[in-house]
C-alpha cells in the first residue's frame, strides 16, 4: 500500500512538473531536468526556478501537515483534531506575523528566526487550548473543538491588528502568505524546511506503535510500559514543530491534517505504524493536487492552495462530525 | 508473594470543591499469592479502583510500599510492572476503529517496546490468547462491531497477550446480561486453574466475587472492613453495615458458594 502511495507521489509530481501557465513542451521540460537546456532558458527558469521548487514546497507542506494531523489526532484522542481546527495554525501564523513585523525574510537565518516565532506561537495557542479543554484528560470531542476555534478566532484577530499597524507596502505579501501560497521559496530556507519537516516526522514515525496504545487513554497506556508524560510531551513538540514550520514557510494552510488521514484510515486501518509514513506521502499528493487546481482553475491568474484546502475541507469537516462522530461515543 | 501492599496509604488531590484530602485508601494490607484469586469488594468510592491504580504505579502511595514478587514497584520500570501484571479496564472502546487482532497485539508492547512491528512469537500469543478468550474468528472486526461481551472478551485477550502473573479486572461485568456474568465467572475460573495465574477481581457484584474467588476484600472507606474466604466476609450483619441496607445470605445449590439478596424490606415499608 505504502508503495502504491510513493508511486503516486512520483506520478504526480512529474505530472507537475509538465503541467503549468507557462505551456512548456515535454521535451523542454525533460531538457531542462537533464540540464542540457541553456542556463538562462525559459524553460530552464521555468522548471528549475519556478516549478520544482513550488512542487518541493507543495509535498513538504503536505505531508508535514499530514503527520500533524495524525499526531494530534492520537493525542487528543480525537479523530477531528488537526493544526488548524485546534487553532495551532493560527497561533503559529501569529508568530511569524510578528517575526515580519520585524523585517524577518526568507534568507536562511532569517527563516530559522521565522521558524522560531512561528513555534512560540503554536505552542502558546495549544498551551491555551489545553487550559480551556484540559486535553488529554479524556474530555469530550465537542470541548476540545471549540477551545480550538475560539484560540483559532483570538489569534487570526491578534493577526488582523498587527496587519493594520504594519507598514501598507508590505501588507499585499502578508494577506497572500495568511491564505497559504506555494510561491517559489529559495533553496536555503527549503533546505531549512525540508530539515525541520524530516525532524518533526522523525520523532512522530519513531513513537507510532506507542500511538496505538494511546487510542487506549491514558491509564491503560501506562498500564502497557509507556511513560505518558514523556510520549505526550514529544509528540506535542513534534506537531508543534510540524505545523510551525509549514506555517513560517508556506502560511497556514487548513484541513490538510483532516482529510488525508481520514481517507488513509479508510484504505489503511487505525494502525499509526502504517498511518504516518502513509500520511507523509499522501498529504504530499494532496497538496500537489490542490495547488494544481489553484493555479489552473483561473489561469492566468492563481489562487492560494489554502482556498482550495478549505473548500474541501469544511464539507468534509461538516459531513465527519455528523456522520462519523457521535457525542458520546 | 505475587504481589504485597504493605500498609498502603493515598490520598486524591484537594479540588476547589473538596478542600479536604479524605484518604482514598488508608493503611491497607493485602497479600495475593501466586495462582490466588481475591476479590475487592465493596460501596462506591471505597477505594478499588484506586487500589488498582496503587498496584500498576499510575498512582504512587503517600506511605507504606508495593511490591511484585518481593520487589518494590517505584524500583521497576514501567515495561518490567506491565509483563507482570495486566488490566482489564472499566469500558475500553478506543475512538480510532482498531481490529480485535491489533488490540490484542498492543498487549506484547511491554515484551519489547523497541520494536516496530511485533515478532513471530508476538503474533503467535496473540493468536493463543484470542483462541482462550474466544474471539478468535473476530480478530479482523473492528472493536466496534463487537457486542459488549464479545469486546469485553478481547480486551481480556489484550490482557492475556502481556502473559502476566497476575490478572487485574475492574468491573468485568458491569453494563452485561446474565448470561456474560456465567460466561466470565467461567472463563476466569478456567484461565486461572490452566495457567496458574493469579487474579484480583474488582467487581460491584458480590455473587460473582463469591463464586469466582478464593479470598474476598471487603473495603469500606479506604479501609479493609473484612478480609478472608467468601464464606467468613460475606456475613449479613457485617455487609449490612458497610452497604446500609439489609441482605440474606444463602449457599448455592450447586456450587455451595455463598449467596447474597436484598430483603427489600426498606421498599416493602414504603407500601
Amino acid at each position: 500500500m505504502l508503495s502504491v502511495l510513493t508511486a503516486a507521489l512520483v506520478v504526480a509530481v512529474v505530472a507537475s512538473l509538465f503541467l503549468g501557465s507557462a505551456h512548456l513542451s515535454p521535451s523542454a521540460v525533460v531538457s531542462a531536468l537533464s540540464g542540457r537546456a541553456a542556463p538562462e532558458s525559459i524553460e530552464r527558469v521555468v522548471t528549475l526556478s519556478i516549478r520544482l521548487p513550488r512542487i518541493a514546497a507543495a509535498v513538504l507542506a503536505g505531508g508535514a501537515l499530514a503527520v500533524a494531523g495524525v499526531a494530534f489526532q492520537a493525542l487528543t484522542r480525537n479523530p477531528l483534531a488537526e493544526p488548524s481546527v485546534l487553532g495551532i495554525s493560527a497561533g503559529a501564523a501569529f508568530g511569524v506575523v510578528i517575526g515580519q513585523s520585524f523585517g524577518l525574510g526568507m534568507t536562511l537565518r532569517e527563516a530559522l528566526g521565522l521558524t522560531a516565532f512561528a513555534f512560540a506561537g503554536a505552542l502558546l495557542a495549544a498551551g491555551a487550548v489545553y487550559v480551556i479543554a484540559a486535553f488529554g484528560r479524556g474530555l469530550s470531542i465537542q470541548t476540545l473543538l471549540l477551545a480550538g476555534v475560539i484560540v483559532g478566532i483570538f489569534f487570526s484577530s491578534a493577526i488582523t491588528v498587527v496587519i493594520s499597524l504594519l507598514d501598507f507596502n508590505r501588507l499585499g505579501g502578508v494577506v497572500h502568505w495568511l491564505l497559504g501560497n506555494l510561491a517559489p521559496i529559495p533553496s536555503g530556507a527549503l533546505a531549512l524546511f525540508a530539515c525541520l519537516a524530516a525532524v518533526g516526522f522523525a520523532l512522530v514515525v519513531t513513537h507510532a506503535r506507542e500511538l496505538n496504545l494511546m487510542a487506549l487513554g491514558e491509564e491503560s497506556l501506562q498500564q502497557l510500559g509507556v511513560a505518558a508524560d514523556r510520549l505526550k510531551l514529544t509528540i506535542f513538540l513534534a506537531a508543534a514543530l510540524l505545523t510551525a514550520s509549514v506555517v513560517a514557510f508556506v502560511g497556514p494552510i487548513g484541513f490538510v491534517g483532516l482529510i488525508v488521514p481520514h481517507v488513509l484510515r479508510i484504505l489503511l486501518g487505525s494502525d499509526n505504524r502504517l498511518l504516518v509514513p502513509a500520511a507523509l506521502v499522501g498529504g504530499g499528493i494532496f497538496l500537489l493536487f490542490a495547488d494544481t487546481v489553484a493555479r489552473s482553475i483561473v489561469a492566468p491568474a492563481e489562487l492560494s492552495v489554502g482556498v482550495i484546502t478549505s473548500f474541501f475541507g469544511a464539507p468534509f469537516f461538516i459531513y465527519l462530525l455528523r456522520t462519523r462522530y457521535r457525542p458520546n461515543l | 508473594m505475587l504481589a504485597e501492599l504493605r500498609d498502603v496509604s493515598f490520598a486524591y488531590p484537594a479540588s476547589a470543591e473538596r478542600r479536604e484530602r479524605p484518604f482514598a485508601l488508608s493503611g491497607l494490607t493485602l497479600e495475593i499469592a501466586p495462582g490466588e484469586i481475591v476479590g475487592v469488594i465493596g460501596p462506591n468510592s471505597s477505594g478499588k479502583t484506586t487500589l488498582i491504580r496503587l498496584l500498576t504505579r499510575v498512582l504512587e502511595p503517600e506511605a507504606g510500599e508495593v511490591r511484585l514478587d518481593g520487589v518494590p514497584v517505584r524500583r521497576m520500570s514501567r515495561a518490567e510492572l506491565a509483563r507482570r501484571v495486566a488490566v482489564v479496564p472499566q469500558g475500553t472502546v478506543p475512538q480510532f476503529p482498531f481490529t480485535v487482532g491489533e488490540l490484542v497485539l498492543m498487549g506484547r508492547y511491554p515484551h519489547d517496546p523497541g520494536r516496530y512491528f511485533e515478532s513471530a512469537r508476538d503474533h503467535a500469543v496473540a493468536r493463543e490468547a484470542m483462541e482462550a478468550t474466544g474471539v478468535r474468528e473476530l480478530a479482523d472486526l473492528p472493536l466496534e462491531h463487537l457486542s459488549g461481551g464479545e469486546r469485553q472478551r478481547a480486551v481480556i485477550a489484550k490482557a492475556l497477550a502481556q502473559e502476566p502473573r497476575l490478572l487485574v479486572l475492574d468491573e468485568p461485568t458491569a453494563h452485561l446480561d446474565l448470561r456474560y456474568q456465567v460466561e466470565a465467572a467461567t472463563l476466569l475460573r478456567r484461565l486461572n486453574r490452566e495457567r496458574g495465574m493469579g487474579i484480583l477481581l474488582v467487581s460491584h457484584d458480590l455473587n460473582l466475587a463469591a463464586e469466582v474467588c478464593d479470598r474476598l476484600l471487603l473495603l469500606r472507606g479506604g479501609r479493609a472492613a473484612a478480609l478472608g474466604a467468601p464464606e467468613a466476609v460475606l456475613d449479613p450483619a457485617l455487609l449490612a453495615a458497610v452497604y446500609g441496607c439489609e441482605v440474606v445470605v444463602d449457599k448455592s445449590e450447586t456450587t455451595r458458594r455463598p449467596v447474597v439478596r436484598l430483603t427489600w424490606k426498606e421498599v416493602r415499608d414504603t407500601r
